[in-house]
């Protein structure tokens, strides 16, 4: 059992071995002059401005959780879709029942969304 | 076709609930006028379907490839968490206007927790259990922070969400554990292979990171902290409907779902478990409130302790305890959502009136309500002829034909400590002398109503608890 795994241990150990020996080695070798320019964020590149902790607006929270909306839908009509015509052959057009109950309520939650005001920018 | 059709008669208490939700948020985005139609709409939803339950408990069996089960005790949980809701519903009409914050969504997520409980008292795959769960919890953690201008109900909110949410990763990682030793999600197949799985320490601990997480939803002793600063930072009616449903829909699942685990051998194998959190649940909850001096905080220590003794039956693990505890949960329901109906009315806007002191006087102020605060009160400490005396009573019974005769006199140790805090209420109500600027009290019709219809069941069942508990017991397989 635990000889198959030999190879990935050695994988393992080959790679933290040889990435430690490069770092180590550019460290120990390699000639350091650094200077205020040379330790910016970005070197050759923009000023930075600001922190990276800033205060987000809300409305893009908002955003991505409606996407979800959205998202759950593809994930459950994509597979239905492929196999609508397998369905449509078994049981026929009651195939499409659970799928027009889905989307009513999927879509109830978006209108929801819609006239509570949820996708105003301002 | 006939089958579609008979299968969603089976189940239709669930799929009324969850057309209620719908139908309530069309009304919430269609009509101006939703604030005087969803609270009676959300009344109607809960009554019916209440009925309808109660109407076929006769209709017993399993549905959708055994996911759900219907019928029996799972019916009369549906309609003890319908039931409790409307009179939530009730009790709030004016409350959430007391407080100006009127959102037509507080309606909405009251359907849907109730339809995430019911999913947790019928479900018979662990899956349906998580997802009731989910569907509860998420409810309550808004719910909580419904007056979301109050400092402390944003406190309640994130406070019961972070640590609401902990405890159902417990749940799942429980899930996960039992899942791949027992190789299925279905209680059915679990239950029956438990003898067998219960040699195995992974399983065991997978159940017991699962009644970690569910120990956590009923408030007992070592997962409770969250508790007293929830109920009294959140909505005061909200905090009783998640101190009756909630509670009484995780105990559903440890009763029903793994119904047939309990008169048995899981009992023997967690019988340690359950006994600990009872006796120290029951304690901790009645000396702790002793010294609460506002009364949701009170009633949040209470709480605890009754969730001790309702564990006390768990640990017994016998057909009676199981009777027990269903008539416990009922018993309690009903006093708690009462006594929660009343502190509703007595408190003003922003948290005055909640102290104990505010109470003196009543008698003389609102002769009813404080003569339906003592009876709840009575009923709470366990007193007969109140419901509370004989929910106490049988579980009980059940824990010393168990040969648990210690827990049970701890059981009646600590009631005769609650009596104190319960029986403080009564004198401060009626022997103290008022102060003359008194605060005025908001009552009002449907509030009243709310409380009656709880005062008549609580004493309906002290006096004839008969009738439900042979009612309880016919349907223990």
């Amino acid at each position: 059992m635990i000889e198959q795994y030999i190879p990935i241990f050695l994988v393992i150990g080959v790679s933290v071995v040889f990435s430690m020996a490069v770092i180590a080695s550019s460290k120990l070798f390699g000639p350091q002059r650094p200077d205020s320019e040379k330790l910016s964020t970005y070197e050759s590149g923009m000023k930075p401005v600001g922190g990276v902790r800033e205060r987000i607006s809300i409305k893009y929270y908002l955003v991505a959780m409606l996407f979800i909306v959205f998202d759950i839908e593809v994930i459950f009509v994509y597979p239905w879709g492929v196999e609508f015509k397998k369905l449509l052959g078994e049981q026929g057009i009651s195939a499409l029942v659970p799928m027009i109950i889905f989307l009513v309520v999927l879509e109830l939650g978006y209108l929801y969304v819609y006239k509570k005001g949820g996708l105003k920018w301002d | 076709m006939q089958n579609h059709f008979q299968e969603i008669y089976n189940v239709l208490p669930l799929v009324l609930v969850a057309c209620g939700v719908f139908l309530s948020v069309v009304i919430e985005i269609g009509s101006v006028k939703s604030e005087k139609i969803l609270p009676w709409f959300s009344v109607l939803v809960f009554l019916g379907t209440s009925l309808f339950s109660v109407f076929n408990l006769n209709n017993c069996g399993t549905a959708y490839n055994n996911m759900l089960s219907y019928g029996g005790n799972v019916f009369i949980f549906y309609s003890l968490f319908n039931l409790a809701a409307a009179l939530t519903v009730l009790s709030s009409m004016e409350y959430i206007k007391k407080y100006g914050s009127y959102f037509g969504e507080y309606y909405i997520l009251l359907l849907s927790s109730v339809l995430g409980m019911m999913l947790m008292a019928g479900a018979r795959d662990l899956f349906m259990v998580f997802i009731g769960l989910e569907l509860m919890s998420i409810c309550f953690y808004v719910l909580a922070g419904i007056n979301r201008k109050k400092q402390n109900a944003n406190e309640a909110s994130l406070k019961y969400f972070l640590l609401g949410s902990f405890a159902t990763g417990f749940v799942v990682y429980g899930i996960a554990l039992i899942f791949g030793t027992a190789h299925t999600t279905s209680l059915e197949v679990i239950v029956s292979n438990f003898g067998s799985l219960s040699h195995n320490l992974l399983f065991v601990t997978g159940m017991l990171l699962f009644l970690v997480g569910f120990s956590f939803k009923i408030a007992a002793f070592p997962f409770h902290m969250w508790v007293p600063d929830v109920y009294q930072g959140s909505a005061t009616t909200v905090s009783g409907l998640m101190s009756t449903g909630g509670k009484a829909a995780a105990f559903s699942v440890l009763l029903i779902a793994l119904g047939a685990v309990f008169p048995g051998n899981a009992a023997n194998v967690f019988r340690p478990y359950f006994a600990a959190i009872a006796a120290f649940s029951m304690l901790y909850g009645s000396i702790v409130a002793i010294s609460q001096n506002n009364l949701k905080r009170m009633l949040a220590y209470s709480s605890i302790a009754h969730a001790g003794y309702m564990a006390i039956g768990l640990a017994a693990g016998n057909r009676e305890s199981v009777a027990g505890i269903m008539f416990y949960l009922v018993a309690y329901t009903f006093m708690n959502l009462g006594a929660f109906g009343i502190i509703a009315m007595v408190e003003g806007a922003d948290d005055t009136n909640l102290e104990l002191k505010d109470y003196i006087g009543l008698s003389q102020r609102h002769p009813l309500l404080s003569a339906l605060m003592a009876l709840f009160m009575f009923s709470l400490s366990g007193l007969p002829p109140f419901a509370g005396f004989f929910g106490k009573y049988y579980v009980f019974i059940s824990a010393i034909k168990a040969d648990l005769t210690w827990l049970a006199i701890l059981g009646v140790v600590s009631s005769v400590i609650s009596v104190y805090f319960y029986l403080r209420v009564i004198v401060y109500m009626y022997f103290k002398e008022p102060e003359p600027e008194a605060l005025p009290v908001h009552n009002n019709a449907n509030g009243v109503l709310a409380v009656v219809i709880s005062a008549i069941l609580v004493v309906m069942f002290g006096i004839f608890p008969g009738t439900l508990i042979n009612l309880i017991t016919s349907y223990l397989r």
